[in-house]
């Protein structure tokens, strides 16, 4: 499997009129070909800001301040208007949350099919057509040559997310944002749409990166995650050992959240407080106020994304065993939460 | 004293004296106001006692001229009034009138637009109709079939003593429903919003929650269309007083000030018409910019789209 | 014969919306001639049961189910078209807002977004205040401060914050507050319609035991709206499932998973994400979700079902109950046609 595509400290900021908030801080992943990635995080925790700033979406005064993000072999920042343009709707392309913001409401679905195949490369009208009946085919929407000549309020809210696939996927992009896809949908079309997505990036190898806080739907869906909190990547690597056995305190946190992992009518795992917000982010590591296992270290020194030994995630955490020398620790009282968490973690 | 600390702090404030036409326009708007409404103090002359007014100082020019009086700055009207202390006056009379029909227009307007969008139905529908039929009549037509109606119906005598509340009731009724539609639109937005329906699950009554839960939240936009509509009340009342149905030559606001100034314009005082005329748009423009400021700072999606 | 009426009892309730809006708009020119059209929505239909004293009783479904319309008919915020509501055996879905008083301070409501249910001009000592003075005029102020400060202190806000506004709080601490206002009156019994839905999940974590905990201190009953199907796994005594306005299956928590009987109930479990679990099959639904302004004759499921037949296009189901507690309402396991 070829990269696809590789991000590397991307930093990006929101210009105030004397100082800036940073909203991602130093954020790196990359995306094999035809991989499926979730990125995970609550609200404010900068994951939308970091799928829309890979195809410069980010509207002002936001900005891209440090980083690279390297697409099939391009370097995308710094890229004027015009070419990312011809990057951005041809070979990524994006699904929002509301298909309304993708679909005009007074133009037919057909219409808004072919010129945006028109828009991307020199097509005649039959032609495209023909490709937009193929891709409502390859959604499971019935008898698309009808629903061609259908306005989007026409379709329920399943029928018009599926819509929105099929016009992301006309130009055959390399790579999908996926923005909340599902978020507003029932479950039960939920579950569909995933198994569509699902389905759309084996059958042509196409990236996806699916930016949701529903940690059920992207175990569901993806291969590998990223979970973000205030503005940076907490812990990173597959999936499924993640899910199951996560190392972060605070990815561990929002697992044991879940109602459905312990018996019901039993109290909830619960992470005190809240995500601070972009103003006021703590020194140190920014997860320390709401950690039960925060040490000294932790107030002062931003823990750095290592692998963490004998797993394949990595985690930006101090007390992950082995990390740190007895003296960072302080007090006795912090020394034995650490021997607790490093019971926990193997060595 | 914390209080004003809090307004200090605000970012109401904050947006203020950063945007230098809104102090302008307030700083402009506050000397009038203070200047109308102190006029027996600051007033060099009083023009309504007219033992003091001699009909040999009629139509005296302003300061500059040679043939000026100093005891009248800027020049006396046809009957011999000093100028200055006419328009101060004047235009306390105008602001007076402004605000006081705003404030009947205001009262009629929220009370009605509140009651048709909480009860909605029929009831509603009735209101809202009665305030389109009233919209579709102009302010000026039904002023001027009023007013021509008082001063028939009572002579003039005693129509300059009523003059005042009449002018008030006149505009405050014609322009009601621009309040009551107003005031209905986001009652209705706010109607369904849950902090109503955790009221009605309280078990408040109606009334309760319409005056002390909906009303608060709508007051924002009926701000807003205020500033615009003393602006214009004043505006009517000026035209009202030019064609001869607002306030008496003897008691002037700034549009009869202006009417009375226009007969002797091409006898060479055009002073006695221009310098009202100035006054009333400087008035009008220092509230519509103040308005202006108002409405984008307290719903910055009207222009940011 | 005397029926259990438990606490809150809802019997055949229909609630129908007209939404043709005035008479000008409902006239229309069909054939050449003027026809008058009404269009209703029928988001509650017959629907029927019983809640117990001290349970929570979950109501799931998908967004236009009538779930919430069920919550608001029962709290008496819409006048429900036909059907009964009891409350301890009393009949309280005529009574005049006068008549509904005391009842109003034994049932209370919580709602869904954090944003909207508190009144952004009042403070949230006034937002507290206001249900407690209502409802007993004769408490002293100290007596009412001291209410406040300690409901306040229950729900996790401090009580030196009873002076701010509502935006100057997070949306978990908001809905803290709407919890507090709701326990102002000392209620019995709570009509919670999405309360977590719009938190993110550690805070929902946060709203949720203070619900359960809220419930074991005051021995409250709740009717919990909600179409999240974990959460509802985690806290219900039982579950009723809801479909297109109509009660299609309502059985015990552990029953309703472990056994799912209605073809749309074992749809909906199928579709929840499974954390750190093999993916599993989804059952996937045929056609398309009709709306409640056309429904369906029969069986209102019949037309995304596949034990459907001919009888489901023409009968409507009754809810049965099962030797199992399971109440259903489906011909198809009536006459055991559900097995794939």
């Amino acid at each position: 499997m070829g990269q696809l595509l590789a991000v590397k400290d991307l930093t990006v900021k929101f210009a105030l009129r004397r100082s800036s908030l940073t909203a991602v801080n130093n954020v790196s992943f990359s995306l094999s070909r035809g991989e499926r990635m979730g990125l995970v995080g609550e609200s404010g925790a900068g994951k939308s800001v970091t799928g829309f700033s890979l195809i410069n979406l980010i509207s002002k005064p936001g900005y891209i301040d440090t980083g690279s993000i390297l697409f099939e072999g391009r370097e995308l920042t710094g890229l004027s208007d015009e070419e990312i343009r011809q990057i951005r709707g041809n070979r990524i392309t994006m699904i929002f949350q509301d298909p309304m913001m993708t679909l005009n409401p007074v133009l037919t679905i057909g219409t808004q099919m072919v010129e945006t195949l028109k828009a991307h490369g020199n097509i005649s009208t039959r032609k495209a057509e023909a490709v937009a009946i193929d891709k409502l085919r390859l959604v499971q929407i019935p008898s698309p040559e009808k629903r061609l000549r259908q306005y989007p309020h026409e379709f329920s809210g399943g029928m018009r997310q599926r819509i929105v696939i099929a016009i992301a996927l006309l130009t055959e992009p390399a790579l999908i944002i996926a923005d909340e896809p599902t978020t507003a949908l029932d479950v039960t079309i939920q579950a569909e749409i995933m198994d569509l997505l699902i389905t759309l990036c084996d059958l042509s190898k196409m990236g996806l990166i699916l930016i949701t806080h529903d940690l059920g739907v992207v175990s569901e869906v993806t291969e590998k995650i990223a979970v973000m909190y205030a503005g940076k990547i907490v812990e990173s690597g597959p999936t499924r050992s993640i899910i199951s056995d996560p190392s972060h305190p605070y990815t561990k946190g929002l697992v044991k959240a879940i109602p459905g992992n312990i018996p019901p009518g039993e109290p909830l795992h619960q992470i005190p407080g809240m995500m601070p917000t972009l103003t006021d982010i703590p020194a140190g590591c920014s997860f320390h106020p709401r950690c039960e296992y925060a040490g000294n270290i932790c107030t002062t020194q931003i823990p750095d994304l290592a692998p963490v030994p004998s797993r394949q995630s990595n985690v930006a955490c101090h007390m992950i065993s082995g990390r740190l020398a007895p003296s960072d620790i302080g007090s006795a009282a912090r020394r034995k939460r650490q021997t607790a968490i490093a019971e926990e973690l193997p060595a | 004293m914390t209080r004003i600390k809090q307004f200090f702090n605000s970012f109401f404030f904050y947006r203020f004296i950063r945007d230098p036409v809104a102090i302008g326009s307030f700083i402009v708007l506050a000397v009038l106001f203070i200047s109308g409404f102190g006029a027996p103090v600051i007033a060099p002359h009083n023009p309504y006692d007219t033992t003091t007014i001699d009909i040999m100082d009629s139509e005296l020019p302003p300061f500059w001229y040679p043939d000026s009086d100093s005891r009248f700055l800027l020049g006396t009207d046809s009957q011999g009034r000093d100028m200055l202390s006419t328009m101060l006056y004047g235009m306390r009379v105008s602001i007076f009138i402004g605000l006081g029909a705003v404030t009947l227009q205001a009262f009629l307007g929220i009370t009605i637009g509140l009651i048709a969008g909480y009860k909605g139905g029929r009831f509603e529908a009735f209101l809202m109709r009665v305030a389109d039929v009233q919209l579709s009549f102009s302010t000026y037509m039904v002023a001027i079939f009023f007013g021509a109606l008082f001063q028939a119906a009572f002579g003039m005598g005693l129509y300059e003593n009523f003059a005042i509340p009449m002018l008030i009731f006149i505009i405050g009724f014609a322009e009601w429903p621009q309040y009551a539609r107003t005031v209905r639109a986001s009652v209705l937005g706010e109607k369904k919003k849950e902090y109503v329906e955790a009221a009605r699950v309280i078990g408040l009554p109606s009334r309760r929650i319409m005056w002390n839960h909906i009303l608060p939240n709508t007051l924002t936009p009926v701000l807003v269309i205020s500033t615009v509509q003393v602006a214009n009340a004043i505006m009517s009342e000026a035209a009202l007083s030019f064609i001869g149905l607002g306030m008496p030559v003897t008691r002037p606001s700034l549009g009869s000030l202006i009417k009375a100034g226009f007969d002797f314009i091409f006898s060479g005082s055009w002073w006695i018409t221009l310098f009202p005329g100035i006054m009333l748009v400087i008035l009008i423009l220092s509230i519509n910019l103040l308005g202006d400021w108002l409405r984008d700072f307290l719903n910055p999606k009207l222009y940011k789209g | 014969m005397k029926r259990d009426r438990g606490l809150l009892s809802v019997e055949n309730l229909v609630k129908h919306f007209d939404i043709s809006g005035g008479l000008l708009d409902q006239l229309s020119f069909d054939k050449g001639r003027l026809i008058r059209k009404q269009t209703t929505v029928k988001a509650v239909n017959n629907v029927s049961f019983t809640i117990q004293a001290g349970e929570t009783l979950s109501v799931v479904g998908e967004s236009g189910c009538g779930k919430s319309t069920l919550a608001r008919t029962i709290m008496g915020l819409y006048p429900p078209d036909s059907g009964r509501i009891y409350y301890q055996s009393e009949r309280i879905d005529h009574l005049s807002s006068h008549q509904m008083l005391p009842y109003r301070a034994k049932m209370q409501m919580i709602f869904q977004d954090p944003y909207a249910s508190l009144n952004p001009r009042k403070t949230v000592r006034q937002t507290l205040e206001e249900p407690l003075t209502f409802h007993h005029r004769n408490l002293s102020p100290g007596r009412v401060k001291e209410k406040v400060a300690e409901v306040m202190t229950q729900v996790g806000v401090a009580p030196q914050w009873a002076g701010r506004y509502p935006h100057e709080f997070s949306g978990g601490q908001r809905q803290r507050i709407s919890i507090a206002r709701a326990l102002m009156v000392d209620p019995e019994f709570i009509v919670a319609d999405e309360p977590v839905s719009a938190l993110d999940v550690s805070i929902q974590a946060q709203i949720l035991n203070l619900l359960m905990n809220a419930q074991k201190k005051r021995g409250l009953t709740y009717l919990f709206i909600t179409h999240d199907l974990s959460v509802v796994a985690h806290i219900s005594t039982r579950v009723a499932v809801m479909y297109l306005g109509t009660l299609c299956e309502l059985a015990p928590r552990a029953e309703l998973y472990a056994a799912p009987r209605h073809p749309y109930t074992r749809a909906l479990l199928s579709a929840i994400p499974k954390l750190g679990r093999k993916k599993q099959k989804h059952i996937r639904l045929s056609g398309e979700v009709p709306t409640p302004i056309h429904l369906p004759g029969g069986c209102v499921f019949h037309g995304r079902c596949q034990y459907a037949d001919d009888r489901c296009h023409r009968e409507i189901p009754e809810l049965k109950r099962l030797s199992t507690g399971t109440y259903v309402a489906c011909h198809a396991v009536e006459e055991g046609r559900n097995q794939p």
